[in-house]
This record gives C-alpha cells, sequence and structure tokens, in this order.
C-alpha cells in the first residue's frame, strides 16, 4: 500500500486535503471565537456564481479566472452582509442568510441559461470536488520526490495550495495579537487605537482566499467542515489559544488522512468495488472527531460562572 | 409574455398548475414559520436541517431498494429526509446546551457533516446498479421537470396542512419569539413551543426539496421574514407578512419557471423574493434605506440647531462648522456670526425651556414623564400648560441656574 | 471662521485636563444619549460620573475615547486629540462586554496591556511576564495567573482587568463601573490600587453607580443626566441641590440627607 502506487495514486490527493483542512482551519479558529462561524458557510455557497460569471466571461474554465471570479464572489458576498446588516438593522445570521442564498439561486440559474454542457462544469463538481483525480501519473515511486521531471508533472491544485496555506500560516503568525485581543475584547483593542474593523475584514478576506483556493481542489463540502469542525473541537480540549490552533491542525490533518483513505480503502475492505467520495468521507470524519470532542472534550463545558452580573 | 400570462393564470397545464399551487402554499408557509425562527434570532438554524436532510434521502433511497422497490417513491424520500432532518436540529441543539460551543458553530458544524454524510451516500448509490437513474441529485436544487403529478399533490396537499398548522400554533409562537422570558412567564412550556417551531420549519424544508432543493429552501425561510420586517413593528404581523411575501414569490416563480425552459423553479422563486427585499430593504416608509437617511439628516439638523441656540443663549462661542451653517442657513445668525433677532429670540424660548425642564425634573415624581428628557422633545408635548405655568411661577421664586454654568 | 487652532488645543479646552470634552452629543438612533455635555477633569485627582441609570454615564467614556461616534463635540485628553495619546491612556471596559468564554488566562490577559508598547512583533520576554506577575499581585490575584478568566469570580475578574490597565502604564485610567457586582474585598482592593495611582500623580476617571461611596473614594465629580449635571469638587457639586436636579423624584428625602451627611 505504501509503494509505488501509492506516490501515484494517493500521496498528491492526500497533501492537498491535508493543505486545505489546514488553510480552512487556521482561520476557523478566529471566526468561532468571534460567532462568525457561518462566514465560511457563506462564503463557500458564493463560490458558485463566482466561477459560472468568470467562465461567461472569459469563456473558459481555466484555473486562474475562475478563482479571480469565486474570490470577488466572495467579498461582494461579504460586502453584502455588512451592508444589510448595518442599513436594513437586520441580525447578521439572517443577513448573512438572505445574501448567500440569492447569490446562488444567481448562480444555479446562471448556469442553466448558458451553455456549459461541454466543460465540466456543475453545482455537483463544486459541491464535491475532485480530489480522487488529483494524482501524479509522472511518479514511479518515492524517487520521485526528486526528480525534477516527475516532479513538473504535479498537480497544479497541490502548488497552489501549498501557497495558499504557507501565506495563511504566515499571516496568522504575523497579526496573532491583533487577531486575539480583538476577538477577546473589541472595546479594549479599540481603545488601544487598533483598527478593529480593518482587522476584521481582513480575517474574512483570509477565510475568502482559503474557501476560494480549497474549493477548486477538494469542493465546498470540506470548506465549510473544515472551517468549523476542527477549531470547535480544539476549542472543547484546551483553554489556550494557542494550543487550541495546534489542536485544530492536528484534527484537521487527521480528518483529512482518515477520510481520504476510508473513502478509497473502505468500501474495498467491505467487499465493495467501487470507492465514495473522498470529500464527504472528509467531512463526515471530522464531524464525528467533534462528536467525540463534545463527548469526552477535557474541557467541553460552558463555566462562565463569572459572566454574570 | 403570453407564456407567462398563461402560466400566471393557472393555464399553462395540469401538472404546472399543481406547482403553481403548491409553490405558493409552500411560500406561505416557509414564510410564516421562517418568521417565528427570524424573531427568534435563528434564522440560520435552517440552514443546518436543510443541509441535514441529503443522508435521509440516501439512506431512505437505499432501504426502499434494499426491500425490493425501485427506491424513487417521493414519500418515503421526504419522510428518511423527515428523520435525518430531526436529527441534525437534536445534534445542534445538543451541541449548544451542554458544550460551550456557540449556537452557530453547533450549525455550521451539522450542516457540513451531515451533507458529507449524504455525499457520501450518494457515490453509494451511484454505484448500485438500481441508483444509475435515481436521480437523487435533484434535490440539492430542486426540479420541476418530469415531476409526476402525485407527486404534484402530495406537495400541494403538504403545503396546505403546513399552513394549517401555522395557523394552529400562531398563537403561543408569535409569544415565544416576541418575548421568550415573558411567555416562560405566563406559563408556556419554551422547550415545546421551540420544537413545535423547528418541526414547521422541517416540515416546510422536506416539502421544498422536490421543488426547490435543499440549499435554496433556506431563502424560502429566511428572507420573507427579513423583507417583511421593514413594513412592520409587530410581531404578529410580520408572520402574515412574511407569508404573503413568500406565496407571492412562489406563485410567480414557478409561473416565471413554467412560462419558458431554462428557467429552474427554485432559483426564480429565491430571486423574486430577493428581488422583494431589496424593494423593502431601500423603499419601506418606516425602515427602509431612503428614510433613514432622511430621517438621520432631519435628526443631526435637529441636535446641531439646538445646540447652536443654547451656546447663543449663554454667549458662547460656536466653533462647529455644521451648526454655525445650520444656524446661518436659517438665518439665526448673520454670516458674521453674530445672532439675529430672531436668533435670539428662540435661543430666548430655549433658555426658558431648559430651565421649566430642570424645575421638571426636580419637582415632578413621575419619572416616566421627566424620562422623557432628552434635550429634543419640547416641554409643551410632555406637560400641560398649568403644570408650565406652575414650573414657571416656581422658576419665579427659586434662584435661576442656568446649568451649571 | 472659528474653526480649532492649530496648536492642537482644540477649541480653547483646558490642555492641562487628563480629559476635557465641549458640546458632546450622542445618540443611538434617534434618541440623544448624551446631549452637548462639557466637562473638564481635574488631573491627578479621582474623579467620579455619577448619574441614574441611561443618563449616558459609560456613552460618555465610550465618545470620549472614539469607540462610539458622536453626533457633535470635542473631545482633548492632555491637551490633545484622542489618537495621539492613546499610550497614556488605560481603559476598563464594563465587564460584560468581554467574552469570558474565551480560552486565555489571566496573566495572558494582563500581557495584553503591553501590546501598545510591544506592537505587533516584539517577543515576550521573561521581563515582561515578571512585569505581568508585579501587576497580578498589586491586585491581589498573583496565584490566578494561570487560570482560565471564565473560571474566575465577577470580582476576581474586575481585578484582572484592573491589573492589566496597570501593565499599561497610563497617565490617565478610565474605568467603566468597576465595582459593579463585586464583592466588599475586591471593592476595597481596586480603591486601594486607585488611590495609590493617584499618589503617584495619575489620573482616575471612574463611572460610579454607588452614590454612597463617591464623597469617600473620590475628589472631584461630573454628575449627568443626559447633561452636566453640575461638575466640581465633591464638596460644591455633590449636594441634595445637585443631586435632585440630576435624579430628580427617584431619590428620597431621607436619602438625601444621609449623602449630604456624608458629604460634608
Amino acid at each position: 500500500m505504501m509503494g509505488a502506487e501509492f506516490v501515484q495514486l494517493s500521496l498528491t490527493p492526500i497533501l492537498i486535503g491535508v493543505l486545505a483542512s489546514i488553510a480552512c482551519a487556521l482561520p476557523g479558529n478566529f471566526l468561532i471565537l468571534r460567532r462568525q462561524a457561518l462566514i465560511g458557510d457563506a462564503i463557500s455557497h458564493v463560490v458558485l456564481p463566482g466561477i459560472v460569471a468568470a467562465f461567461l466571461v472569459t469563456g473558459t474554465v481555466a484555473a486562474m479566472p475562475m478563482m479571480i471570479g469565486a474570490a470577488v464572489a466572495a467579498l461582494v458576498a461579504v460586502v453584502l452582509i455588512e451592508a444589510i446588516r448595518r442599513l436594513g438593522r437586520i441580525e447578521p445570521g439572517a443577513a448573512m442568510g438572505v445574501t448567500f442564498t440569492s447569490l446562488f439561486a444567481g448562480g444555479v440559474l446562471l448556469l442553466e441559461q448558458s451553455d456549459t454542457s461541454a466543460v465540466h462544469l456543475d453545482v455537483e463538481h463544486a459541491l464535491m470536488g475532485n480530489l480522487e483525480s488529483l494524482i501524479w501519473l509522472d511518479a514511479t515511486g518515492w524517487s520521485s520526490l526528486t526528480d525534477a521531471a516527475a516532479l513538473a508533472g504535479l498537480p497544479p491544485e497541490l502548488p497552489r495550495i501549498a501557497l495558499v496555506a504557507a501565506l495563511i500560516s504566515l499571516l496568522t503568525w504575523l497579526f496573532w495579537r491583533p487577531l486575539k485581543l480583538t476577538s477577546f475584547d473589541e472595546g479594549f483593542a479599540r481603545s488601544l487605537g487598533m483598527p478593529v474593523s480593518i482587522i476584521g475584514l481582513a480575517l474574512v478576506s483570509t477565510a475568502a482566499i482559503a474557501a476560494v483556493a480549497a474549493f477548486d481542489a477538494v469542493g465546498s463540502i470540506i470548506v465549510i467542515a473544515m472551517f468549523i469542525c476542527p477549531p470547535a473541537a480544539a476549542r472543547l480540549m484546551t483553554n489556550s489559544l494557542g494550543a487550541q490552533v495546534g489542536w485544530s491542525l492536528v484534527f484537521a490533518t487527521v480528518s483529512a488522512v482518515l477520510g481520504y483513505v476510508l473513502a478509497g480503502y473502505g468500501p474495498i475492505w467491505l467487499g465493495f468495488s467501487a470507492s465514495v467520495s473522498a470529500a464527504g468521507m472528509i467531512a463526515t470524519v471530522t464531524g464525528l472527531i467533534l462528536a467525540v470532542a463534545c463527548i469526552a472534550g477535557p474541557m467541553r463545558a460552558r463555566v462562565g460562572q463569572g459572566a454574570t452580573g | 409574455m403570453q407564456g407567462i400570462w398563461a402560466a400566471l393564470t393557472l393555464q399553462a397545464g395540469y401538472n404546472a398548475g399543481l406547482v403553481a399551487i403548491g409553490a405558493t402554499l409552500l411560500g406561505f408557509a416557509a414564510g410564516a414559520a421562517g418568521a417565528f425562527l427570524f424573531l427568534r434570532k435563528r434564522a440560520l438554524v435552517s440552514d443546518a436541517v436543510a443541509h441535514a436532510t441529503l443522508p435521509g434521502v440516501g439512506l431512505a433511497f437505499i432501504a426502499m431498494v434494499l426491500m425490493g422497490g425501485d427506491g424513487r417513491s417521493l414519500l418515503g424520500l421526504l419522510l428518511g429526509s423527515a428523520i435525518s432532518a430531526w436529527l441534525g436540529l437534536l445534534a445542534v441543539e445538543w451541541i449548544s446546551r451542554k458544550t460551550r460551543l456557540p449556537e452557530d458553530a453547533a450549525i455550521g458544524a451539522v450542516l457540513s457533516s451531515f451533507f458529507g454524510l449524504g455525499i457520501v451516500l450518494l457515490t453509494i448509490i451511484q454505484s448500485m446498479s438500481a441508483g444509475r437513474q435515481a436521480g437523487l441529485e435533484s434535490f440539492l436544487l430542486g426540479s420541476t421537470a418530469g415531476m409526476l403529478r402525485q407527486d404534484a399533490i402530495l406537495i400541494a396537499v403538504a403545503g396546505s396542512v403546513v399552513v394549517g398548522l401555522v395557523w394552529l400554533l400562531r398563537r403561543p409562537m408569535t409569544l415565544v419569539a416576541f418575548d421568550a422570558q415573558y411567555a416562560a412567564a405566563r406559563g408556556v412550556n419554551l422547550r415545546r413551543v421551540d420544537l413545535a417551531m423547528m418541526g414547521l420549519v422541517m416540515a416546510v424544508t422536506v416539502i421544498g426539496l422536490k421543488l426547490v432543493g435543499l440549499i435554496l429552501i433556506v431563502a424560502m425561510l429566511i428572507i420573507p421574514p427579513v423583507t417583511a420586517r421593514f413594513w412592520t413593528e409587530r410581531a404578529d404581523r410580520v408572520v402574515w407578512l412574511a407569508g404573503g411575501v413568500g406565496a407571492v414569490a412562489g406563485y410567480v416563480g414557478a409561473a416565471l419557471s413554467a412560462s419558458a425552459p431554462d428557467l429552474p423553479t427554485g432559483p426564480i422563486i429565491v430571486l423574486v423574493s430577493a428581488a422583494l427585499f431589496v424593494l423593502s430593504l431601500f423603499f419601506s416608509p418606516a425602515r427602509g434605506v431612503a428614510a433613514a437617511f432622511q430621517a438621520r439628516r432631519r435628526f443631526q439638523t435637529r441636535v446641531h440647531r439646538r445646540q447652536g441656540l443654547l451656546s447663543l443663549s449663554r454667549s458662547e462661542p460656536i466653533h462647529d462648522p455644521l451648526t454655525l451653517r445650520i444656524l446661518k442657513g436659517e438665518g439665526l445668525i448673520r454670516p458674521d456670526g453674530v445672532a439675529t433677532e430672531d436668533g435670539l429670540a428662540q435661543a430666548a424660548k430655549i433658555a426658558r425651556d431648559e430651565r421649566r425642564w430642570e424645575v421638571a425634573r426636580a419637582v415632578h415624581h413621575d419619572t416616566a414623564l421627566t424620562g422623557r428628557y432628552d434635550g429634543l422633545t419640547p416641554i409643551e408635548d410632555v406637560f400641560t400648560p398649568d403644570e408650565i405655568e406652575d414650573f414657571d411661577t416656581r422658576i419665579g421664586g427659586l434662584r435661576v441656574v442656568a446649568g451649571s454654568a | 471662521m472659528t474653526a480649532s487652532d492649530p496648536s492642537g488645543a482644540e477649541g480653547g479646552l483646558d490642555p492641562r485636563s487628563p480629559l476635557a470634552v465641549r458640546g458632546l452629543t450622542v445618540t443611538y438612533g434617534e434618541k440623544p444619549a448624551l446631549f452637548s455635555l462639557d466637562a473638564t477633569f481635574p488631573a491627578g485627582r479621582m474623579s467620579a460620573i455619577v448619574g441614574p441609570n441611561g443618563a449616558g454615564k459609560s456613552t460618555f467614556l465610550k465618545a470620549a475615547l472614539d469607540l462610539i461616534p458622536r453626533v457633535s463635540g470635542e473631545v482633548t485628553v492632555f491637551g490633545r486629540p484622542v489618537d495621539q495619546v492613546r499610550d497614556r491612556i488605560a481603559y476598563v471596559p464594563q465587564r460584560a462586554s468581554v467574552d469570558w468564554d474565551f480560552p486565555t488566562t489571566a496573566i495572558d490577559v494582563v500581557l495584553m496591556g503591553l501590546y501598545g508598547r510591544l506592537g505587533l512583533w516584539r517577543r515576550i520576554t521573561g521581563g515582561h511576564r515578571d512585569q505581568a506577575r508585579t501587576c497580578l499581585d498589586r491586585v491581589g490575584m498573583a496565584d490566578f495567573a494561570d487560570r482560565q478568566i471564565g473560571q474566575l469570580s465577577g470580582g476576581q475578574q474586575q481585578r484582572v482587568f484592573l491589573a492589566r490597565a496597570l501593565a499599561q502604564e497610563a497617565d490617565l485610567y478610565l474605568l467603566d463601573e468597576p465595582f459593579a457586582g463585586v464583592d466588599a474585598a475586591t471593592e476595597r482592593a481596586i480603591i486601594d490600587v486607585l488611590k495609590s495611582l493617584k499618589d503617584e500623580g495619575r489620573s482616575v476617571i471612574a463611572v460610579h453607580h454607588d452614590l454612597s461611596t463617591v464623597p469617600q473614594y473620590f475628589d472631584h465629580v461630573l454628575l449627568i443626566n443626559l447633561r452636566r449635571v453640575a461638575e466640581g469638587p465633591i464638596a460644591e457639586a455633590f449636594t441634595p441641590e445637585t443631586l435632585t436636579k440630576a435624579y430628580g423624584g427617584r431619590l428620597a428625602a431621607t436619602q438625601l440627607d444621609r449623602l449630604a451627611l456624608s458629604a460634608s
């Protein structure tokens, strides 16, 4: 199982899954603490109208215009949610619901109206991704990792998501203090002169970048799951923010690896011939990890005795 | 155009007519049930419920195939989806009650992991011999194309049942949505009402699966109540208005969709209600953006005008450029900043009212009245002429204190 | 045109005052929370902001610090716009405004008080930790340094907030209801720390709701009810007459007498 076939067929999808999970879980930690967990849900829904619009404008399904389209749609959604919340004095959850469902409906309509049958562009693809197909055909074994010719044949999704994961890790590390302080005590952060709204917007934009980079490889469903489940489970493990982020990365990695393996080999072990959706299985596994944390996480209980009064 | 007209008058065919009626009823039920959720500030719970239907659909299909059927009975699939939606709902409640995680995290966790499981089941079904033409993907986005007559009847009947339930449960649910603590104090069982509310939401979701799909049914539960909120300040009216908005969107959307190819029902219904929402956001007279903008401008002018007059009455210099502009614009001061006769007269009146308020607050023990002292309300709006006269005699008797300056 | 003069002291507000405002108006929607308020706090003193519920006390602090928008008004801190002197201000918000479930410990919270000086990237050293521990010790919380903040009692949380403010080493301390919902021991501990700050020459301004302790704790008082009712040294501004003006019918005559007694 760990031989040449593994390198060829499983190594790259697993790596891409892990990197995508990490890229989403990192900003997810702060989104959860700020009660903005569902912004990830909203962003991943508006990815569809974004890519459809990009296709209609450029006429191709190349990766770059698609990602730009998705990123623009995510930013439009974030701005619209904020505008509706402020202008209409609507609570954030409802403002989110109005925005992402309307944009999604627009995306589906555009998709139906345009002739996309010739290209592989559909709702299911956007939801489920195509992790299984991101194989490394040029590899002949572990030695290919040092073979420049073989490395050139890596699926382009891998360097892309690696770059984004590295960028997000760097940003999280650089802006750790303002992120922590504005999430914990906004009034105090403002009194120090921190640009609280800009930090909030930057966090959401980072989440949007993660979502857009990840959806292209693994589909929206993992994106939503990874924004929320690993950080939520991690919150139940510890009372320190640093440790929480560490745990969330562990959970994200374990979910991606375990989910991929179960999807690819699980049915075979059970005697079936076909495999099941890796994206779906990864989301399921991360949900199960959260369920275990809810039942047995050492810091699962709400304390809040000081929160009264 | 003719096609739209035919569809709007239910003449585009028997099935299309049934679908339009079903969509109208569903729209009404979704709007009303969603209004309760919205007023409880839990709008996005519907998102979790909707996504949690998918594994139920998959499991129901597999179960029916294993029992020898072809697995495509709409009733069976909807029953399965109802069960898993209910489990998802319980999971959200359990996580947010038993752990420290907030409800929004619980919603996101449940919707993504249930949906992931559903996708896994769909891929299993695709690999089954009976599953190749199962068409379960249509539950993601809904599809009325090729809908069986019995399915259309099922949607119409179930839609009217839900409308009936909303009507039956309207009182306790409005009470809870409006003020949960007061309702609890009056002996309403909060948990049971919440569960009933969720039950309605779940029923709407399940019925809407075939019509608009599980992703867009969320829109039918959220957009109409948000739209209705712009037109009224009363909780009970929000419920019925939301129902109305939902019904209009459902009817017009279904009719438009039947009038031409490539107009999928779900997205059209959602876009019609989104259009109603945008209109309300900008143009509703009470809470609309245009009205709010004007009111804000008027209010700011009142504040600056009053502040400027107070400064005039105390012969203090005015620094604020906006105050200066307003006073000049109304001819209360001359361009060089010196008060005009009119300005002095109005300043004197405001100074007198300030003294009256001061006395009023000192002598009047009714804080509900004196609490209306906000610096802007004219004293004549709060006290009767003889009361004001009484204040004036007291001012004559008391030492006159202008502020503490 | 009478615009603000270029020296930085706006509109003739007292440049020596740690906090001076003029014409401050703040509204929530269409309802004014503060109307055309003037105030000038003395340096090196302990000042109380007092008034009935909904009189705009917390709003005043927030508006003075630019945490919420104001409709009109000028604010100076030590004679300069707030944004230029933020490093000289320490703000202790109301306890209710914070997420107590946040994964952080008491000493972590105190270290946040150093962020202003540390900037984004300077490392937190052992020296900084010692400094934070000293601040915790000053409020009697040294033994609770590693406790998650949600596990502390209300009074202990308030002390941690105060320790964070101490770590800022500011010249002006602004506290929003520091004694709300705390136990008697905490109240004593907090007031001792505040008095020691005053002895070091720093200025303290606190929103305060307990009339009976005003004369005992503070030197200077600003009585407000939407507008300034009275301001000055306790003996002049904290009298039955001014209190009646601020509270209207809400204070009984006996209460007033008792307060007047304790003030004199």
